[in-house]
């Protein structure tokens, strides 16, 4: 329990960027998959063909590879990021390509008639989509883009291997200075495994609310 | 990502006798041609009644008229909007000519196409507050105006998925009326409804009819277009083959398809209007009778 005291602080660190890449990461990864989602299905090819090879360059790949390629790779053109902005970068890269298949089976599941009745009472593509469109994909798209979420909180680990103090690399740095690396590598595990309970729970009870509502 | 549009309001169509204009009009999907060279006009206050064989080109043919489906060639002008069709036209103020076209020409689903995540009120206020930039006061207002003649002040809360397929289309019906259109057109507005319950949904179209509403209604409801129609426009093969008012369709068919086709649907087993002149008060009792456009609920 010594152990645990002397690490607790560097853990509650460790945790807070752990979340703040997770949630940052998310929130991007979401923005960007929507506008992803969206090329893919519009009706200029050039905007799909771009989609399409997003997705599955960033789908196809290491993510990894992705994250040393930013951080290791970029600086030989003279792109310099900082660890915790290429960590960001990188997660809602790689996010940005998944989300964007979970929103776009979310938005095809959308009935055709959906688009048409809000096209006939002259609403504009825009107008079609936030009002009508969007709400009952989002809501299709739910469980997957919450696994996606979850996926991507474990994802953050990843971010240790480019100097980003999040957790994982808490446990390393605490492990390599006592020697207690099994100690601290389970006081981690436990942390994400909460993390990402609490995480599921709160899916959980969204996707019960949105079921009741209509 | 685009900032939502503004609402534009449209430009003042000039008040000619007639109100939809549809002139050598052709749509093929892949190689079936689906209309073949077809014309027509609809004047101010006229029901018109298209009746047909299953795909005759019916659905095609009302939705090229508000433009869910983009006629190959042709042109079409509603309320003196007239758009060319082809794809030399296409461009942005077509497209926008298009949208003012379908701020006056309502149209009402088979297959309802309500919004299932709003409210019955929800689905009738979101044209007037998104569309035409109502404020949710006073489009709440109309809303419920437009609910209570539809005999449906009671179920204004409620979601589509609670309410039964008659309601659900008189939902419809109310919310295309909430555009406050100059037409409303409708595709086979009760055919994805059991038989009890075509005569809500008929009543209400009724009642739109005598108020002066210009109509084009595609049914097999012969009962309804006898008594409301002025004109029955029957297709078949991509063409109208016959053009009269419905005692002279019904009566005398002069095509031998169309009289072909009569047969079958004044003997389908389903046919509503064989059940209706049996039982018409029995049905009539059992559905709220519209009130003049003011009323609500008793
Ligand atoms: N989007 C489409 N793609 C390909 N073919 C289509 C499409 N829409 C309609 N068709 C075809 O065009 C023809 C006419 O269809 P339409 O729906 O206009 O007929 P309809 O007269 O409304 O028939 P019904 O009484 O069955 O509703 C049919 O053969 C149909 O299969
Ligand atoms: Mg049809």
């Amino acid at each position: 329990m010594d152990l645990l005291n002397r690490a607790l602080p560097l853990l509650g660190e460790g945790l807070v960027v752990t979340l703040f890449l997770g949630l940052t990461a998310f929130g991007i990864g979401c923005v960007a998959g929507l506008a992803l989602a969206l090329m893919r299905l519009s009706s200029a090819r050039p905007l799909r063909t771009l989609a399409i090879a997003y997705v599955s360059v960033f789908r196809g790949t290491p993510m990894l590879v992705q994250i040393l390629l930013i951080y290791f790779g970029l600086p030989q053109f003279g792109i310099i990021i900082e660890p915790i902005p290429s960590a960001v970068l990188a997660l809602s890269l790689n996010a940005a390509g998944y989300l964007s298949e979970n929103f776009r089976a979310g938005i095809v599941a959308v009935e055709k008639g959906q688009r048409e009745a809000a096209n006939a009472i002259g609403m504009s593509y825009w107008q079609a989509l936030r009002r009508v469109i969007l709400p009952q994909a989002v809501r299709m798209a739910m469980p997957s883009v919450g696994n996606r979420f979850i996926a991507l909180m474990k994802d953050t680990s990843l971010a240790s291997v480019i100097t980003v103090v999040e957790l994982t690399r808490v446990a390393e740095r605490v492990g390599s200075a006592t020697f207690r690396y099994m100690e601290m590598f389970m006081i981690v595990a436990v942390v994400y495994w909460m993390v990402n309970t609490v995480l599921s729970l709160g899916q959980e009870s969204l996707e019960r609310r949105m079921a009741r509502a209509y | 990502m685009a900032a939502p549009e503004q609402e534009r309001v449209a430009s003042a169509a000039p008040r000619d006798d007639c109100q939809i204009r549809v002139e050598g009009v052709r749509k093929r999907f892949g190689k079936l041609e689906v209309l073949k060279d077809i014309s027509l006009t609809v004047r101010r206050g006229e029901v018109v009644v298209i009746m047909g064989p299953s795909g005759s080109g019916k659905t095609t043919l009302i939705r090229c008229m508000n433009f869910l489906e983009e006629p190959d060639e042709g042109r079409v002008s509603v309320c003196g909007l007239e758009v060319q069709c082809g794809n030399e036209h296409r461009g942005r103020n077509r497209a926008r000519r298009i949208r003012d076209i379908r701020l006056r020409a309502g149209m009402v689903f088979q297959q309802f196409n309500l919004f299932p995540h709003m409210t019955a009120l929800g689905n009738v206020i979101e044209g007037p507050m998104t569309v035409r930039g109502m404020s949710r006061s006073q489009a709440v207002t109309l809303g419920e105006r437009l609910l209570a003649r539809v005999g449906l002040s009671d179920k204004r809360d409620e979601y589509p998925s609670r309410l039964s397929g008659g309601q659900k289309q008189r939902v419809a019906i109310a919310r295309s009326l909430a555009m406050e259109p100059e037409v409303v057109l409708f595709d086979e507005p009760t055919s994805a409804l059991d038989p009890e319950l075509h005569e809500e949904v008929l009543q209400a179209m009724r009642e739109l009819a005598r108020e002066g509403m210009t109509m084009v209604v595609v049914t097999h409801e012969v009962r309804f277009a006898r008594e409301v129609a002025d004109r029955v426009l029957f297709m078949d093969g991509g063409v109208i083959l016959e053009e009269a008012p419905p005692r002279e369709f019904f009566s005398r068919p002069k095509h031998p398809r169309a009289r072909a086709f009569l047969r079958l649907v004044e003997h389908a087993p389903a046919e509503a209007s064989e059940g209706l002149t049996v039982v018409p008060s029995a049905v009539g009792a059992a559905v709220p009778l519209l009130p003049p456009s003011a009323g609500g609920l008793a």
